[in-house]
């Protein structure tokens, strides 16, 4: 019923919903399923296309044109008031009332019916704010039903669900389509797709691949329908790192709530290790772990044999760690300030004395690391905010380089950069470890991970659930991994 | 600052890409408050005969330090990302608090103590704000109120004056100098803006004060340590405001629970107006000392001339108002 042509994440991708059925959509990071799930619920605009709904083109230009046109969405970031009570926020909006005064009495005889229908025992008076993640989906849940809906976009909805609540809400899904609207389910779990589905779309960079019936399909042949992305840029090679390499760090026994399960990395001296992994897997997570971003509930982190105290960056930094972190606007460049005075801030030791700033120091610590990267020299006293992504990154990278660290954690290198400064990047990170420092590297782009590791770690709700050397790595074994089984959270 | 060469070398540096559009607004910001100052001063010699006389812009002077010193302050900590809505109320404590000592222990010990009072109260701000973690703008609100109950504790409801000999000792401040023959509360503002300017453009911990607020993420993930360079900025705005103390009782001669009720959000506009970014990150101490004095132009002006006061306040709010206008007009570009 519903077809689009797309941006410039989308080309062209055609999707068809079928009322009374489920309809699964799988894809790896960045495939273009969470935008194309956007565009359907007005959160964003395709450039090129359209949206049949019943042969009827519709406009969607908001979340309310898509609601007016019976689409709802259940999102993995919740979207209730978590200060009001759950009656209040099944009918946000909605709320039966009569000359403007809420009349509460009929919202209570509509909550029950709706529970009736589908199945959940939810307290319609408990503050949604105090109820297990569980509960709260089944609010937004009800809230969508309510609606009377043709089409549910449920995003990842059971990545924070345990096995029993799962089952549940795929049961659910079916009961929604039994009564004539379309289910869209987006997951990572390929076993449950096949399993709720009745049809499922596979996207790969943007672009549909396949769109068949579950029953013809199995985990292996949807991986297979996701891997083959275009390698856009050719990797430099990596010299091979000595069995007796030093090891440089040693991270054992990470974990963070549920986020990251007892992991283990070692780097050696000369090494790229790479993380490989989902959105959501921990990869990032257990990066920040190391580095002592983030508090760890348990762990130890080595540096060079050295123990050092978690949970302080300025700790990691003095033992020789650097972290380009993942997003650099947020978490990397004081935007208002110039190229030079970003690749010296992280240097003091360098650049001042007993706590005075030496600025022919900064200037000529500044100088070398840009010309290292060839950031263009006449950028470099102007905010960074007026650079292009690309130059954005590289000072980014010349701000850590110059700690000259023993082991550099790098977060998405080519996070939104053009291809020439990607290729710059890699090969800047391949001659890092060249020179002997240590390269731990996490990337969405599995080809990224690919082409710049010596070994690769695959990442799976929190643990390591496959370590590869490049010999063995390739696209299909890292997404076997990384789509492995769900098991029981906690 | 190679091909530069005309008026508009802002320093920041509107570079090549973007300063057709940038430029016009950051030099209005850089350059327009220069202005707005200039035209004051010619605007005022002109129509008065009194404004550029020496007596006249000695009490310019003089009127300017109090808030001056406490807009020192205030500029670090709004760099810094935090605001100190308490500085009045600090004022006050120390002042009674030197006043205090002086009566036992001599004019020099006094005026010490009220300095220290004014550092200490700081730190408090500070432990709260970065310990318990409230926001800072209703933390100093809520100390402020508790401080000038302290002061009316502390003096009772009534006011404290030195004892009669340390008198002419502890009017200290009020003494002029020569050549210039203005006062030594002069140069204890000259000695605030030297030594929180040096602070800030030429020590690591100035470094720090931009880069928290500019983005306290990275800084902290950058190895700076983001609380403690935090409660340094309230414990140097607490000082400050304990040195504006010991000038403000030392040119009454007394000192009183409701000393310079009002003062820190004069501080504050001060500040703002002068351009350092209310969102924290961006600012300099020129600016406060800018925009101490382009209000206190206005209120000698209207002196001066005779109008009618209540135009002042209007002028000073729309001016307040345009101040961070720009500020996020600015911002807005860089999305």
């Amino acid at each position: 019923m519903k077809s689009f042509g797309g941006t410039r994440v989308l080309h062209g991708v055609d999707l068809e919903l079928v009322p009374g059925t489920v309809h699964g959509l799988v894809g790896e990071n960045g495939a273009g399923k969470s935008t194309l799930m956007k565009v359907l619920t007005g959160l964003e605009r395709a450039d090129a296309g359209t949206v049949r709904i019943g042969g009827q083109a519709v406009a969607i230009r908001s979340p309310k044109d898509a609601l007016a046109h019976g689409i709802s969405v259940i999102s993995q970031e919740l979207a209730t008031v978590p200060a009001r009570t759950v009656l209040e926020n099944v009918y946000l909006g909605s709320w039966a009332a009569r000359c403007g005064v809420v009349t509460r009495r009929r919202d209570r005889e509509r909550f029950e019916r709706l529970c009736e229908r589908t199945g959940f025992h939810v307290d319609p008076d408990a503050v949604v704010g105090t109820l297990p993640i569980a509960s709260q989906q089944q609010v937004e849940i009800l809230r969508a039903v309510d609606r009377g809906p043709r089409v549910v976009v449920m995003d990842e909805p059971t990545a924070v669900l345990t096995e029993s609540e799962t089952a549940a809400l795929l049961a659910l899904t079916r009961r929604i389509a039994d009564t004539g609207a379309c289910v869209v389910l987006v997951s990572h779990f390929l076993e449950e797709v096949l399993g709720a589905c009745d049809t499922v779309t596979a996207l790969r960079d943007g672009r549909h691949v396949m769109t068949a019936p579950t029953a013809e399909q199995t985990p292996a042949t949807l991986v297979r329908a996701m891997v083959g992305r275009e390698v856009d840029v050719l990797y430099p090679d990596l010299p091979p790192v000595a069995d007796d390499a030093p090891l440089l760090l040693e991270a054992t026994g990470l974990s963070r709530g549920t986020a990251v399960r007892g992991v283990d990395i070692t780097v050696r001296a000369g090494e790229v290790v790479g993380i490989a992994g989902l959105v959501g897997s921990g990869r990032s997570e257990a990066l920040r772990l190391v580095f002592g971003a983030d508090r760890a509930d348990a762990g130890e982190v080595r540096v060079a044999g050295r123990e050092i105290r978690m949970g302080s960056p300025r700790e990691a930094m003095r033992a020789g760690l650097a972290m380009v972190p993942e997003s650099r606007k947020d978490q990397g460049l004081l935007l208002s300030q110039t190229a030079r005075d970003n690749v010296t801030i992280a240097s003091p030791e360098r650049t001042s004395v007993l706590g005075l700033r030496r600025p022919a120091r900064e200037r000529r610590l500044a100088d070398e690391s840009v010309e290292r990267l060839d950031v263009r020299a006449a950028s470099a006293d102007g905010p960074v905010w007026t650079l292009s992504g690309g130059n954005q990154q590289k000072v980014l990278f010349a701000k850590w380089l110059a700690r000259r660290p023993a082991v550099l954690l790098v977060d998405e290198p080519t996070r939104g950069v053009d291809v020439s400064a990607k290729v710059r990047i890699h090969r800047l990170i391949a001659d890092v470890a060249a020179s002997g420092t240590g390269v731990l590297l996490v990337s969405s782009e599995v080809e990224e991970v690919l082409g710049l590791s010596h070994r690769v770690l695959v990442m799976r709700q929190g643990r390591i659930t496959a370590e590869l050397t490049a010999a063995e790595a390739d696209h299909e074994r890292v997404l076997n991994a990384a789509f492995a089984d769900r098991e029981e959270l906690r | 600052m190679t091909d530069t060469t005309t008026a508009t070398s802002t320093g920041s540096g509107a570079r090549a890409p973007v300063r057709g559009r940038r430029a016009p607004v950051a030099l209005a910001r850089d350059y327009g408050i220069l202005l707005v100052i200039a035209l004051l001063v010619v605007g005022l010699t002109l129509t008065t005969d009194t404004f550029l006389t020496a007596g006249n812009l000695r009490n310019l002077l003089d009127q300017m330090v109090v808030v001056g010193i406490i807009a020192c302050g205030v500029t670090l900590c709004i760099i810094a990302g935090v605001f100190d809505l308490s500085t009045s109320a600090i004022l006050a404590v120390s002042a009674i608090l030197g006043i205090t000592v002086t009566q036992s222990a001599g004019v020099a010990a006094g005026m010490l103590a009220a300095v220290l009072a004014g550092a200490a109260l700081g730190l408090l701000n500070g432990l709260v704000i970065t310990g318990v973690g409230v926001n800072s703008f209703i933390a100093t609100l809520a100390s402020s109120i508790v401080f000038r109950g302290v002061a009316i504790l502390l003096t009772g409801g009534s006011i404290v004056y030195p004892l009669a000999d340390q008198l002419t000792a502890y009017r200290v401040m009020t003494y002029t100098t020569r050549p210039l023959g203005v006062t030594v509360s002069t140069f204890v503002l000259l000695a605030v803006v030297a030594t929180t300017w040096f602070l800030l453009s030429s020590t690591t911990y100035g470094r720090s004060l931009y880069a928290v607020g500019g983005n306290a993420e990275a800084a902290r993930l950058s190895g700076i340590r983001v609380e403690r360079v935090r409660v340094l900025a309230l414990v140097i705005s607490g000082t400050c405001a304990g040195l504006a103390g010991v000038v403000l009782s030392s040119r009454a001669g007394s000192a009183q629970a409701s000393l310079a009720e009002g003062l820190e959000l004069a501080a504050i506009a001060a500040t703002v107006v002068g351009g350092t970014s209310i969102l924290g990150g961006e600012g300099a101490v020129w600016r406060a000392i800018a925009g101490v004095l382009i209000l206190q132009l206005f209120s000698n002006g209207f002196n001066l001339l005779g109008w009618d006061t209540t135009y002042q306040q209007v002028l000073t709010g729309c001016l307040i108002l345009l101040a961070v206008s720009v500020d996020q007009v600015l911002r807005r570009r860089r999305r």
